[in-house]
């Protein structure tokens, strides 16, 4: 069975390959070999999956040793691929939830060009994600990170042509290779430290190495996991990436590769269990994080751009439960997947609406849709009670669970960790509350008005192919879209109560993970109707705000928070300031430096050679006389010394 | 009359020639006065030859003359097809080397 | 003259004839040095050689003498000669200077270096001449002999490769290779009717009989110099002479004498000129 665990990734590696190398002749069934090839890692992991439910607990961990990758005496970098609980988790969800885009991005990509190659980079995605969540030892999984990296940058850029898109691509990949160093200073600390970056010899040692090299390497794990899961202070990143295609959105931005710093943290949880001051680190950024993110996610108008503040913030969630240590990986975990359904659907759910609207983004110019797209509207409201933790759906159950692991912290710590998740929950329901009345309900503010305003950047160029200055006629989308909403919508629906219904998930996990029940201060039912109340809090503000009063065509003012969340917070600003500008004074000041200095001292001496040569030149006038002059003034002295010396 | 006043005129002819070779242009009177420097030469061979006595100055002087004899043939040759590409015996004129 | 005597000094009449010849010999090098004409430098230079010449035989150097005669100035000298008049012998230098304190430097080096050698002569203590009557005692060119085969057999042998290297060498400078066949003379008096220039003979050169008389070219039936007259490598050389005016103003100078001796005021004391020349 362990065979099967390289077809996981050789399946999408190679439709990445043909895809990519096949040219245009594989343009009309391109996307479905994309899809059938992500179909059958699916299957393969359903599988291996069947295989890990017939065996023991203890022996659910398959390793595949594939080829020593960098044989050299004292540093054994071996490709072994590894499938325990937690991968097997990471593998369904990414095949699956892959699987069900590549569908319905046969249909939303059905009008681009280069669909070929979008399904190329697509699968490209998948054997990088699958390796990263496969792979047994940190360098392999470094592979993986920088590949899932090289894919998002690939597809946040798909529209090359739009300088925001490009834009939004390169921020990406810099802003993630700040992350990328992070993971591999932590690489290099750990074998300085263990002698290997295998996850057996690593963990297995933990107990030998000092404090603070564990702190240091869960810090710099956290500060990779910061960059690649759009954590406070690398989150800068998200809400650009959104110039990427939809799909790309929902699988890459919102359901996996984003989670893939949650996945390094609970994977390195035997670091982090031994280091508290990195744990304490962990959960600092993940309640920043998940406040950051809402109170972005309340400002935008943009859809996409409103859901990416919403899965910045979940995601902070889960960073959160991750630091929380034992008492809270499971949940992590179980976050992320129910979060990746539900999350998932959203974001189809929005291209479902854009698709229908022109690519129109600008939720002020929606409403009232329920009408025209009842399957998008049926399956984006469950999503959307699912987010908010409507009980009995999915977020509800994996969301409560961290504010009741927050809670059991325990101390001040604990007050200020499950505040912050409980103020979060409150705010999440108002800007999905808003989201979905701006969307589906109120009145129809897309009739009777030019359907775009003059100069407004066109949020997908597919939108040319159909007809963009047209009033929008807004209709539901095609089944091969629809088909993997529904799907979604269901996981996010069922998810979370099968998983959390006798301890189900908690029991697969925890060989993994380790579990350990925290002493909280509040019991659950105290935790469950506080979330409940400030739910009902959230989602009556947000109806007394959009749903009462008729939402304005143009953005209000708005107060400074407003203001300042419209821009992100102002992490751009100070990313600008702070850094850019440092960087530029910097650079400047050694250029000046490098111009006067030691451009200076060079030009210095090269114009001063110059200078003598230019008048040692004059003797070399070329006329043989002038040389035997020099010749027999030379003779001359000759004499003159022979003479003095025999002189003296 | 000391025999050492060869000398003297040896070493005179042969400044004249040297500041001759450094004065003039046209390459023939050039050589002939390279020419002269080596005659000088030759005197004060044959001074020295009577001055130790023995014939070794005279065989050097011998061979001076040999050597003179090939170098004027291939240096007037240079200067006949000198003067076949360039119409001018000058040695000025063959300054090209010059920046 | 006893051999002890010759030690130092020398007789009274070898005396005379170095200061005599001695005289001869650096004015014979000052000329050489600064006659304008190749062909005076020249015939001073060979002047000076045959001085030395004769103060090798004094010296006892009688073989050397000799082949001084025979090979410079007889050889050598002849090949100079021969050069001149090819490069040509009345191409006359003109002794000023180009390269700006070359002369000055020149006569700076040549005059510290000169003193600098006398200086160093007369430092030297040369007094015991030993004389070559010893040496010479079996001959002159007996005694060379012995040593050149012996003690200086290599540097002769070398001196003979040197010379034929010499030889071969100045054949292949001089050499030039016939690229294509030379024209016969039906070729080119054929290829002189096709392009239908000069088909006749070339005109002679002028008519005048004084200096050379082919340096002068040929007056046309206007009265220009014609310079096709003249051969190509005068024209070449630029050593045509025009006369075309010379005549006339002769006759004018002819005229201004009679007119001055009967004292008559010259009518037109210019000299004649060529219109052109004398529109400038």
């Amino acid at each position: 069975m362990e065979k099967l665990i390289a077809l996981l990734i050789a399946a999408p590696l190679l439709g990445a390959a043909v895809l990519l190398v096949g040219g245009r002749r594989l343009d009309r069934v391109g996307h479905w070999i994309g899809t059938l090839l992500s179909t059958a890692s699916f299957v393969f992991g359903l599988l291996l999956f069947a295989d890990l439910l017939g065996r023991n607990a203890e022996h659910r961990t398959l390793t595949q040793h594939l080829w020593s990758w960098i044989p050299v005496e004292g540093f054994q970098a071996d490709v072994t691929l590894r499938l325990d609980q937690l991968s097997m988790t990471f593998v369904l969800l990414i095949t699956g939830v892959g699987s069900l885009i590549h569908l319905y991005s046969v249909g939303y990509m059905e009008h681009d060009e280069r669909r070929r190659r979008f399904f190329g980079y697509l699968n490209l995605f998948l054997a990088a994600m699958l390796l990263l969540v496969l792979a047994d030892n940190y360098l392999l999984l470094y592979v993986g990170w920088e590949g899932v990296g090289l894919a998002s940058y690939l597809l946040i850029g798909f529209w090359q042509h739009k300088p925001s898109a490009a834009t939004a691509a390169k921020k990406a990949f810099l802003v993630n290779r700040v992350g990328d160093m992070g993971l591999s200073i932590a690489i290099m600390l750990m074998f300085t430290t263990f002698g290997s970056f295998a996850f057996g010899p690593v963990f297995g040692h933990v107990g030998d190495a000092s404090q603070g090299k564990l702190t240091a390497i869960g810090l710099m794990l956290l500060l990779a996991a910061c960059g690649k899961s759009a954590q406070v202070p690398l989150q800068s990143w998200l809400g650009d990436a959104m110039e990427g295609p939809t799909p790309v959105s929902a699988l890459i931005h919102a359901a996996t590769m984003v989670t893939a710093g949650v996945y390094l943290i609970v994977r390195s949880a035997a670091v982090f269990n031994a280091a508290p001051d990195a744990q304490l680190a962990v959960t600092v950024v993940g309640a920043v994080t998940l406040l950051f993110g809402a109170i972005v996610g309340c400002a935008k108008d943009d859809i996409k751009k409103a859901l990416a503040g919403s899965t910045m913030s979940q995601i902070g969630y889960m960073v959160l439960a991750a630091g929380l240590g034992p008492i809270g990986y499971v949940f992590a975990i179980m976050h992320l997947v129910t979060h990746g359904f539900f999350k998932a659907g959203l974001f189809l759910g929005a291209g479902s609406v854009m698709h229908g609207m022109n690519d129109e983004v600008d939720m002020r110019k929606y409403g009232g849709l329920r009408k025209y797209m009842p399957v998008t509207f049926v399956t984006f409201g469950l999503g959307y009670l699912a987010i908010i933790g409507f009980p009995g759906l999915s977020g509800f159950f994996s969301k409560d669970k961290i504010i009741e692991a927050a809670f059991a912290k325990g101390g001040t710590e604990g007050w200020i960790l499950g505040g912050a998740a409980l103020l979060g929950a409150a705010i999440t329901a108002f800007y999905m509350t808003r989201v979905m009345l701006m969307t589906f309900f109120g009145e129809e503010r897309w009739k009777n008005r030019p359907t775009r305003s003059p100069g407004a950047p066109s949020a997908e160029p597919a939108a040319e192919h159909r007809g963009e200055h047209a009033e929008p006629h807004p209709h539901e989308s095609p089944k091969v879209m629809t088909i993997p909403m529904i799907v979604l919508a269901v996981g996010s629906v069922l998810g979370g109560g099968f998983f959390s219904i006798g301890d189900r998930f908690l029991h697969w996990l925890e060989p993994v993970t380790g579990h350990s029940e925290g002493h909280s201060p509040v019991s659950a039912g105290e935790v469950t109707a506080a979330t409940m109340v400030c739910l009902v809090i959230g989602v009556a503000i947000a109806w007394a705000q959009y749903g009462r009063k008729p939402v304005p065509a143009v953005a209000p003012r708005g107060s400074l928070l407003t203001r300042a969340a419209r821009r992100d917070l102002l992490q751009d600003d100070f990313n600008h300031v702070v850094l850019v500008r440092g960087g530029e004074h910097l650079t400047r000041s050694l250029v000046y430096l490098d111009h006067s200095l030691v451009d200076g001292v060079v030009n210095g001496t090269a114009a001063g050679f110059g200078g003598l040569s230019g008048r040692l030149r004059r003797f070399q006038n070329g006329f043989a006389r002038s040389y035997a002059v020099s010749m027999f003034g030379g003779a001359a002295l000759l004499v003159a010394a022979t003479l003095l010396m025999r002189a003296v | 009359m000391n025999p050492v006043n060869y000398l003297y005129l040896a070493g005179l002819l042969f400044t004249i020639g040297a500041t001759g070779v450094l004065i003039r242009r046209n390459a023939i009177v050039v050589f002939m006065c390279v020419e002269l420097m080596l005659n000088a030469c030759n005197l004060a061979f044959v001074t020295f030859s009577r001055l130790h006595g023995n014939l070794d100055g005279q065989v050097f002087a011998f061979f001076t003359m040999v050597v003179a004899a090939a170098e004027v043939v291939v240096g007037l040759a240079i200067i006949v097809s000198l003067f076949r590409t360039r119409h001018s015996a000058s040695v000025d004129d063959a300054s090209l080397m010059k920046l | 003259m006893s051999a002890q005597l010759a030690a130092y000094t020398t007789s009274t009449g070898e005396a005379f004839q170095f200061w005599v010849l001695g005289t001869v010999a650096v004015l014979g090098a000052l000329c050489t040095v600064f006659m304008k004409k190749a062909v005076h430098s020249a015939l001073s230079l060979a002047g000076t050689m045959i001085v030395l010449a004769v103060f090798y035989l004094a010296n006892g150097a009688y073989f050397l003498g000799i082949v001084q005669i025979v090979v410079y100035t007889g050889a050598i000298m002849m090949l100079f000669l021969f050069v001149v008049m090819l490069v040509g012998v009345t191409a006359a230098d003109s002794l000023k200077e180009t390269i700006k304190g070359q002369r000055w430097l020149a006569l700076l080096c040549g005059v510290g270096f000169g003193v600098l050698l006398l200086a160093g002569i007369a430092n030297a203590s040369l007094k015991d001449f030993a004389g070559t009557g010893q040496a010479n005692a079996n001959g002159n060119v007996e005694g060379l002999a012995a040593l050149i085969f012996t003690k200086y057999v290599f540097a002769f042998e070398i001196t003979g490769a040197l010379l034929i290297t010499a030889a071969v060498g100045a054949m292949v400078l001089t050499h030039r290779e016939r690229t294509e066949r030379a024209k016969t003379q039906r070729e080119l008096s054929e290829q002189r009717v096709r392009e239908g220039k000069y088909v006749p003979p070339l005109p002679a050169p002028g008519v005048y009989a004084r200096h050379n008389a082919v340096d002068i070219a040929g007056l046309l039936p206007d009265g220009t110099p014609s310079e096709l007259t003249v051969s190509k490598t005068l024209r070449e050389r630029g050593q045509i002479r025009d006369v075309s005016t010379d005549a006339i103003n002769d006759l004018r100078a002819l005229e201004q004498r009679s007119e001055e001796r009967l004292e008559r005021t010259p009518i037109e004391p210019e000299t004649f000129k060529r219109p052109e020349e004398a529109s400038k």
